[in-house]
């Protein structure tokens, strides 16, 4: 046999037939072959750890900032007037969520933008595992460290402003609930990245949808009617996610369960349409 | 083994692909040639699944090639496009493809190998030059250790020495009976492996052939002789199925349907002198741009017959 053929179990064996390894795509090695992608690229590295600073850095910032406010004794901002150590260390999730829905976009509409989706649907022509796999894989990175961050973030916060009226720790009814919701929320927002980013096939279409989606159509829809108003606002993403982590809730927002059920739906609407282009269109 | 039926793929108003119907069969390299835009990169899209045919049908080993279970092991394809994230080294590219099918390690370093890649596996792809990222596809494609192997346009972008190994490799892999199937724009390049030739225009079949029977078809070989005494030697060699023909006043003869060796012979026998004795191959260039000529999507707005052979 030539170098060319693979190694052959028995060297003897002069027929390719019997020689040849038996291989099969199974759900499982996809996970795996999508694991292997997304830590063998540098942006994965950089992006993850952008995002774990974000909201460390920015709950430190707002605990810092609270607690030098009080201590002015000027009249307090509006904003900090019902803050806990809770809200002030969750500060940086904005900035978070940016850093992980563009990395979530990258792991999909990356692979458009290089051709890389093609060596990809060539290797698994099913094509439905590739998406289920990057966004399980990326969707549980994000979750993962979007609960380390928070719970970090929680633990240098509370120490900052322990003593003033926004102190809390881990033990008060509700922190560690918000702080795994918060966690939940970001390795969500991943997942609905993976979503656009395979939805749109393009990075910027991607990242502009998601920012959208996210930070933009709040503002518009304050626009709208009051009497609508009420009706859709909490049940927009950013909305339903903010109920997620958010400690207290009032009349107009949504219960942690029932925001994480509505940002649930938001994420499967995303994959559904993900689903849908990847098995209709060409690539 | 492919089988293509009635193959098609319109683009919105445009055909890409019309009804192609062919086989590739295995333990021979099967040419797959067409000017640009003839829709040969679209049928190997389609070959794999990448695209799919609005109508007709195309098989792998009897069946699609999304209904294997190692589909790698089916086809390993080398597109033309850039297939590769450049962020990402090439032993890792490997590998992710590798562990969809949980092909072993070790296969990833014996195609790494044997794609003359050693030495700069761990470097990122996107630094890759034209011919390395060419032997990364064609790593890729050998990665399953696959019945079939498809390549479309493999040696765009590679130096002589690649060009050469590509050669070997083709006919290489052919004589260990798998079915090879290479897409060309150049017919100088593919009458060098192929045994089979399927030939495409507009994305219609215009041909489904041998090599040789192209060459029979186009005349076959000439031969050109040169003596002092062009109408005694006319005379002699003249009989059914030669061809000869000569310019007034000229000493040359070019001579069809005898062998040089059978001139050679024949002139001795008659005493004639010759002074030249040259066998022509036909050219499989002209043959193939006759061929192609009204299935050409692009043409030059300056094509001279002179230029347009030797520009290949």
């Amino acid at each position: 046999m030539s170098t060319l053929a693979a190694t052959p179990e028995t060297p003897e064996a002069g027929q390719a037939e019997s020689a040849r390894p038996a291989y099969r795509v199974t759900g499982r090695r996809v996970l795996a072959s999508e694991w292997a992608k997304l830590w063998s690229l540098r942006s994965t590295w950089i992006t993850l750890g952008l995002g774990l600073l974000f909201l460390v850095a920015f709950g430190v910032i707002a605990a810092s900032h609270y607690t030098s406010n009080l201590d002015s004794g000027r009249h307090m901002d509006r904003d900090f007037a019902t803050a806990t150590a809770v809200s002030l260390s969750l500060s940086g999730t904005n900035f978070a969520q940016l850093a992980l829905g563009v990395l979530g976009v990258l792991v999909t509409a990356g692979e458009y933008s290089t051709g890389m989706i093609r060596s990809t649907l060539a290797a698994v022509p099913r094509r439905l595992p590739v998406l289920w796999s990057k966004a399980t894989v990326y969707g549980l990175v994000a979750l993962v460290m979007a609960t380390v961050g928070a719970f970090a973030a929680f633990l240098v916060g509370s120490r900052i402003v322990s003593g003033t009226p926004a102190a809390m720790s881990l033990g008060h009814a509700g922190v560690v609930r918000s702080l795994l919701g918060a966690g939940l929320y970001l390795g969500m927002v991943g997942v609905i990245g993976t979503a656009l980013g395979a939805l749109l096939r393009s990075v910027a279409g991607g990242i502009s949808v998601l920012v959208a989606a996210l930070m933009l159509v709040p503002g518009l829809v304050s626009l709208l009617p009051s009497s609508w108003q009420g009706d859709i606002d909490s049940y927009l993403p950013s909305h339903a996610g903010e109920s997620m982590f958010a400690l207290t809730h009032d009349s107009t927002s949504l219960s942690p369960g029932a925001g994480l059920l509505v940002f649930l739906g938001w994420a499967a609407l995303a994959l559904a349409g993900a689903a849908y282009r990847l098995l209709r269109s060409d690539v | 083994m492919i089988e293509a039926q009635q193959l098609t793929k319109r683009y919105g108003e445009k055909t890409a692909v019309d009804g192609l119907d062919f086989t590739v069969k295995p333990g021979t390299v099967t040419g797959f040639l067409g000017p640009n835009g003839a829709g040969k990169s679209t049928t190997m899209r389609m070959i794999v699944g990448l695209d799919a045919p609005t109508r007709g049908s195309v098989t792998v080993n009897g069946r699609r090639y999304a209904r294997h279970q190692a589909p790698l092991q089916e086809v390993g394809a080398l597109l033309e496009a850039k297939s590769i994230h450049p962020g990402r080294s090439a032993y890792n590219h490997l590998r992710a493809l590798a562990l969809t099918h949980g092909i072993p390690p070790r296969r990833v370093d014996e195609v790494i190998e044997v794609a003359g890649l050693g030495s700069v596996a761990k470097m990122r792809a996107g630094a890759f030059s034209l011919g390395m990222g060419q032997r990364l596809g064609i790593a890729a494609a050998l990665l399953g250790d696959p019945q079939t192997v498809m390549l479309d346009e493999p040696v765009n972008g590679l130096d002589p020495e690649g060009v050469l190994w590509i050669r070997n490799l083709l006919t290489a892999l052919a004589a260990e009976g798998r079915t090879v199937f290479v897409s060309s724009h150049l017919m100088s390049e593919v009458s060098l492996v192929a045994d089979h030739l399927i030939i495409v225009g507009r994305g219609r079949l215009l041909a489904d052939t041998t090599v040789q029977d192209l060459v029979r078809e186009a005349g076959g070989d000439t031969v050109q002789v040169a003596t002092d005494d062009p109408a005694h030697l006319r005379d002699v060699l003249a009989g059914p199925g030669v061809e000869i023909t000569c310019r007034i006043g000229s000493e040359e003869l070019q001579v069809t349907g005898l062998s040089a060796r059978e001139i050679g012979l024949k002139a001795a026998e008659h005493g004639i002198p010759l002074f030249e004795l040259t066998t022509k191959a036909v050219s499989l260039e002209e043959a193939f741009m006759e061929l192609t000529r009204d299935a050409v999507e692009y043409h030059g707005s300056t094509t001279g017959d002179e230029t347009s052979g030797s520009a290949a």
